[in-house]
């Protein structure tokens, strides 16, 4: 057989062809796969969420144990003005927490009581696709965590969070931690924080500081996958609404009403 | 060329006299100022060898920084088997460093290492205990950069 000019333009042209489409589809293929996964990757078998039950939250009033656990264990500084404070648990009111869940004739209950609020660990977070360095990250146990080290203070993630769980340190910090403890780290100034569900202290088998504090035990903390666990008690057995759910975040702290 | 001699005589009296703190500590055989520093009084040894950490415990302490943050590991096994928990201040400071300034600033400052920021956010126990506005003047030299 003489290989001849137009035979060798002809398999090397096929041969390439063929290479192309192969590459292609394979491209093609993993990005539709990547688009289709929600967030929540329940084969890890974890999925970290909190409950609070309104009522027994609401039973007495002004207490605020959680906060106070919280903000003292990991060093959130307590600064007055509004315009650079620093809050990983707060009060807001209902209706300020729950917008949409308002009506005109609606149940006054609730309307203007105190709500605890917390970094809701959503399921998709707006705050880790915008971030430019992976300095906020979901976890496979689902917590979004935040790596102060990588930081860069630009502040994208709070704009991208509905819920406005993200505070930045126009200030330092330190002066203004009343008490400080040793076991954790502050944050300097140019950084973001805001609630990590205490990996610190899950890592040794406590629960996290807040739940720990309550002692009208109107918090429940635990594991969404697993069906004895307490969370999905009170959530099986009780009605529960969440925070802005309709933005297709899928928030993780649920309020049994 | 006919004041060879002169010139080199000339330069090794130069050279003689500008190294002459050699000569006298090479002669006094004492060896010159070091460190004082502070060593772990209660622990024998560290969580890697000593001529390890000398040169690379700050690359120790990017990984344990990695692990524990971004990895979710909190302790360390070290090379003689023993497991130690990962944290900068409970281990590192409390368990045997307990005199971060006689111990890491010191070293740093003789040697011109810029303290690193590692302590803008970490917190050295003994800071802890002091009233706060002395923890807030105390820090204001390690942050200066950063305003």
């Amino acid at each position: 057989m003489i290989f001849d000019r137009k035979s060798f333009l002809r398999i090397s042209g096929l041969s390439l062809a063929a290479f192309a489409t192969r590459n292609s589809t394979a491209a093609f293929a993993g990005a539709s796969r990547n688009e289709g996964t929600p967030a929540a990757d329940s084969a890890s078998g974890r999925r970290l969420a909190m409950v609070v039950d309104a009522r027994r939250c609401l039973e007495k009033e002004g207490c605020d144990l959680c906060i106070q656990a919280c903000h003292r264990s990991h060093n959130v500084p307590a600064i007055d003005d509004p315009r650079h404070e620093v809050k990983w648990i707060w009060k807001e009111p209902f209706k300020e927490a729950f917008v949409s869940e308002q009506s005109e004739f609606a149940n006054s209950t609730f309307q203007d009581k105190p709500f605890m609020v917390f970094c809701n660990h959503c399921d998709r977070p707006p705050c880790v696709r915008v971030c430019p360095t992976k300095a906020t990250w979901k976890r496979e146990d689902g917590i979004v965590m935040m790596d102060w080290h990588r930081c860069i203070g630009c502040r994208y993630c709070m704009a991208a969070c509905p819920y406005g769980s993200r505070s930045f340190n126009w200030l330092d910090p330190r002066p203004y931690i009343k008490s400080l403890n040793a076991e954790f780290p502050t944050r300097t100034k140019g950084v973001v924080e805001k609630c990590t569900f205490c990996p610190e202290r899950l890592a040794s088998g406590k629960l996290p500081a807040c739940v720990e504090a309550c002692t009208p035990k109107a918090l429940a903390f635990g594991d969404l996958e697993d069906p004895n666990s307490q969370v999905r008690g009170w959530l099986g057995s009780r009605f529960a609404i969440r925070r802005k759910a309709e933005l297709g975040t899928s928030p993780e702290v649920y309020y049994i009403v | 060329m006919r004041d060879r001699g002169l010139i080199l005589a000339g330069l090794l009296i130069f050279l003689g006299i500008i190294s002459v703190p050699v000569w006298y500590n090479l002669s006094s055989g004492k060896i010159p100022v070091m460190p004082e520093l502070k060593l772990p009084a209660s622990a024998r040894e560290c969580v890697a060898p000593i001529s390890y950490m000398k040169t690379s415990h700050m690359k120790l302490l990017n990984e344990w920084r990695d692990q524990a943050v971004r990895a979710g590991n909190r302790t360390f096994t070290a090379y003689n088997g023993r497991t130690y928990a990962i944290s900068l201040t409970a281990t590192c400071l409390q368990q045997c460093h307990e005199d971060k300034a006689a111990f890491c600033d010191r070293c740093h400052a003789y040697n011109g290492v810029k303290s690193p920021n590692c302590w803008d956010c970490h917190v050295d126990p003994k800071l802890a205990q002091k009233p706060l506005r002395r923890v807030a003047a105390t820090q204001t030299g390690a942050s200066h950069d950063l305003r």
